[in-house]
């Protein structure tokens, strides 16, 4: 019965969400007060119908109800509480319900947090929303129908994929999704603007908070799928340029470019197209990228089921809604006022070439993923585009955008002083310049991306940090007026500085794992085997059950100079539901490197096949990303980006220009 | 600098931008595509030793060798022709006999692929959308045998 309550609000919910997407539009066009006020209950109410259904689905994986097919395919009675619940969104139809919760999740948020926002731009802004609702609601019901039942219902479910059945996939898909369709509301907004065919900064003020929720998530979202990727595929791996990444990488990139623009629009009132233009790309890739998981035109650990219906339907939506909203910009986007231009040398003038570097990047990304399916699709040939050539092209890019990052930084607005900069980065510049040199001599003749890279990533650190230092302290100030000082700084500063910083740690993290080792060696008890600085030695292979696994382990001790210094249990794990078996590396974390071990089958003399990496900094990557949501986190926080902000910011600034006067 | 000068410095930086990475993804993908056949193709299409491909198709049963070293030889095999691949390490958690495998690396010489990754389908569901289409062209591939 609960499931039938949980289908039916669904299909209640796909009623709001119409009435949501045509009432408010009406209204403002009408200029009808009354309807526009449909927007906000017919947001909340399709929030409350989509969690009714969410709730249903959810109390059947828990409550391990095999009579329906979402749960019977998916679950297994002996499968942990947390796996249960992770099921919910490990399979095609459940990871969809949780993709339109979101969305309904943040369609509420305007309505409750957006009551300072002019009533047209709010109308218009929800009845876009609720035009994404519609669209995958359908989607939902008619193709992904999570509440199926089946008859006669099993005694026993088929079980949870064991390659989900981890802490880090339990929760990177709701991260993720709350990153991707984040940038739904920030798409919303641009086609509410396009339509109203007016924008100002208080737009601006309004959307980046929630461009920021986005961002952060997002970037949380493909830390946590590359931590994963890590640790469970046993190939010492995080980023295979596989097109599931790249999906995922794009809508970051634009909505990266997307969340600096948005400031010089607040700040400088200018480059409003531009915003404009990348809000409906940030989201169109967040669209590409749901179609390229869910549509089986992939195949990967994502791929739960291809149904070409599926896809269809998916690429429909697509279409419609890239063509529709960028037609509708080329139709609109002239009627807004341009801003001023603004000189070349000055914060903005660099944000502007963060952008262009942003965008470009996602291009090449864009282009790499789809050319071997576009080529696939005209003339049958099948090739593969890897690492070398996204290296070559996004990574050289972003590489470039790093050397940038810094000086836009330190630049001030309008008009900044190039060579003041220099001189204020000059310490960080010669850093950087050193351990590049330091690491071309170390390297002699190998590959240069690596040290080049580092070298980078340790001016953009240096660089933030002069940039904080300079702000706070000048020769002769003591402690106390500095610390005073750097409370005194604005947090969407600290925002920028941490996030900066974090890609620094990120790219130090990625140019390290050029210098680490790595052996592949039949391990026999008690015999050593080196990697790196590191010695390795098996104490023992033994078997283990878990709850709905078993579990052969090899038991090994990590020795640094004779002294042992940690211990790891590298493991394989039989799932007897499915028949399936995967690898538990073990990892041991040292300082900021790991030691990271993933064996195969024993043989039968006892020998244990074991790849063996030594990996320096390597967490650094995801411990950088972590503070780059940080730092998104804090800019959130800045006093002028709260919610409902606009209107006292407004009343502010018009109270200034009358003291001003 | 007037403003019509502005604007034309703010299109020639966006030209050079993108003209750089329109140069570098030419310049990247003329050598860094990788091409994937199956098995039969190889010995069609003459493919040149030395080239970087991608190979799918079935590990043949009974052809899968342990050599010293930790060396991995086995054939891959669309039902009408099989090609011999020996790859250094550790195979995936579902490479078998008889199983959906893709290997890249550099062809050796007519029929012999020195691997250096193999990729084995993800879980029992399903196959490597390459195998299937490779065994689909030899007619060995029967709806129904498992989703691809």
């Amino acid at each position: 019965m609960t499931v039938e309550i949980g289908h039916f609000a669904l299909i209640l919910a796909l009623a709001l969400a119409l009435v949501q997407s045509i009432a408010p539009l009406i209204g403002a066009w009408r200029a009808d007060r009354a309807l526009m006020g449909v927007a906000s209950s017919a947001a909340i109410g399709q929030f409350a119908l989509i969690l009714v259904a969410f709730g249903a689905l959810a109390w059947a994986h828990l409550a391990s109800d095999f009579s329906v097919l979402n749960v019977a395919e998916n679950s297994h009675s002996a499968v942990p509480t947390l796996y249960k619940l992770s099921g919910i969104w490990g399979n095609h139809e459940g990871s969809m319900l949780l993709w339109v919760l979101i969305l309904a999740t943040f369609g509420a948020l305007v309505a409750v947090f957006g009551r300072a926002l002019p009533a047209q731009l709010r109308a218009n802004a929800l009845a876009v929303q609720g035009l994404i609702g519609v669209a995958f609601l359908l989607f939902i019901l008619m193709t992904s129908n999570p509440f199926e039942r089946l008859s006669p219902a099993p005694f026993e479910g088929r079980d949870l994929n064991p390659i989900l059945q981890d802490l880090g996939l339990a929760i990177h898909p709701p991260l993720l999704y709350l990153g991707y369709v984040g940038f739904s509301i920030v798409f919303s907004f641009a086609a509410a603007a396009l339509i109203e065919g007016r924008i100002d900064a208080a737009w601006a003020r309004f959307v980046r908070p929630f461009a920021l929720v986005a961002w952060c998530f997002l970037t949380l979202g493909v830390a946590m799928g590359s931590y994963w990727a890590y640790y469970t595929l046993g190939w010492g791996g995080f980023w295979f340029w596989d097109p599931v990444e790249n999906a995922s990488l794009m809508p970051w990139l634009a909505g990266t470019a997307f969340v600096h623009s948005v400031a010089v629009m607040e700040k400088r009132d200018a480059l409003k197209v531009w915003t404009i233009f990348l809000a409906i790309l940030a989201f169109s890739f967040s669209l590409l990228g749901t179609f390229l998981v869910r549509s089986g035109v992939l195949t990967s650990v994502h791929a739960f089921a291809s149904d070409p219906r599926r896809g269809v339907f998916i690429l429909i939506i697509l279409a419609l809604f890239i063509a529709g909203s960028l037609s509708l910009f080329a139709w609109r986007a002239p009627l807004l006022k341009q801003g001023g231009l603004f000189a070349p040398v000055s914060r903005e003038g660099a944000l502007v070439l963060n952008n262009l570097l942003l965008t470009t990047a996602c291009a090449t990304v864009f282009f790499g993923t789809l050319y071997p399916l576009a080529l696939e699709q005209f003339t049958g040939e099948k090739i593969t585009v890897g690492a070398p050539f996204f290296n070559m092209t996004a990574g050289v890019l972003l590489l470039a955008l790093c050397f940038v990052t810094p000086f836009g930084f330190s630049l001030a607005w309008k008009r900044g002083d190039l060579i003041g900069v220099a001189q204020r980065l000059s310490v960080a510049l010669v850093a950087g310049f050193v351990v590049f040199v330091a690491l071309i001599a170390y390297v002699r003749g190998g590959p240069v991306l690596a040290p080049i890279a580092a070298g980078m990533a340790i001016f953009v650190i240096l660089g933030s940090l002069a940039e904080i230092v300079a702000r706070i302290w000048r020769r002769g100030v003591s402690l106390s007026t500095a610390l005073a000082r750097a409370r005194g700084l604005p947090l969407s500063f600290w925002g920028g500085a941490l996030a900066h910083m974090g890609a620094g740690f990120a790219l130090l993290g990625l140019a390290a794992t050029g210098f680490g080792a790595e052996a592949i060696a039949t391990m026999r008890v008690g015999a050593p085997q080196t990697v790196g600085p590191y010695e390795i030695v098996v104490d023992s292979v033994g078997e283990r059950a878990g709850p709905n696994y078993r579990e052969t382990v090899a038991a090994m001790t990590i020795r640094s100079g004779g002294q042992v210094v940690a211990a790891i249990e590298p493991a394989r794990r039989q799932f007897a539901a499915r028949q399936m078996a995967t690898t538990q590396a073990g990892i041991a974390t040292l300082d900021f490197g790991q030691v990271y071990v993933s064996i195969g089958d024993p043989a039968a003399d006892g020998g244990v096949p074991a790849r063996l990496y030594w990996k320096p900094l390597v967490t650094l990557i995801w411990l950088g990303a972590c503070l780059m949501a940080l730092g998104g986190a804090f800019s959130l926080t800045d006093r002028r980006l709260r919610f409902g902000a606009p209107a006292r910011a407004k009343a502010g600034a018009a109270a200034a220009a009358a003291a001003a006067r | 600098m007037t403003r019509k000068g502005r604007r034309l410095a703010l299109i020639a930086v966006a030209l050079g931008v993108v003209a750089g990475a329109a140069g570098l993804a030419l310049y990247a993908l003329s050598d860094n595509i990788v091409f994937f056949y199956s098995p039969s193709e190889i010995l069609q299409k003459n493919v040149q030793s030395g080239a970087r491909m991608r190979i799918g198709g079935l590990v043949e049963p009974g052809s899968v060798v342990k050599a010293a070293g930790d060396r991995l030889d086995f054939s891959i095999t669309d039902g009408a022709n099989a090609v011999k691949v020996s790859y250094a390490g550790l195979p995936p958690d579902l490479f078998r006999e008889g199983q959906g495998v893709v290997a890249e690396g550099v062809l050796e010489g007519p029929g012999r692929l020195r691997a250096e990754t193999i990729l084995a389908k993800h879980d029992e569901r399903y196959m490597p959308r390459e195998v299937v289409d490779a065994l689909k062209k030899q007619g060995r591939w029967q709806e129904g045998d498992a989703k691809p």
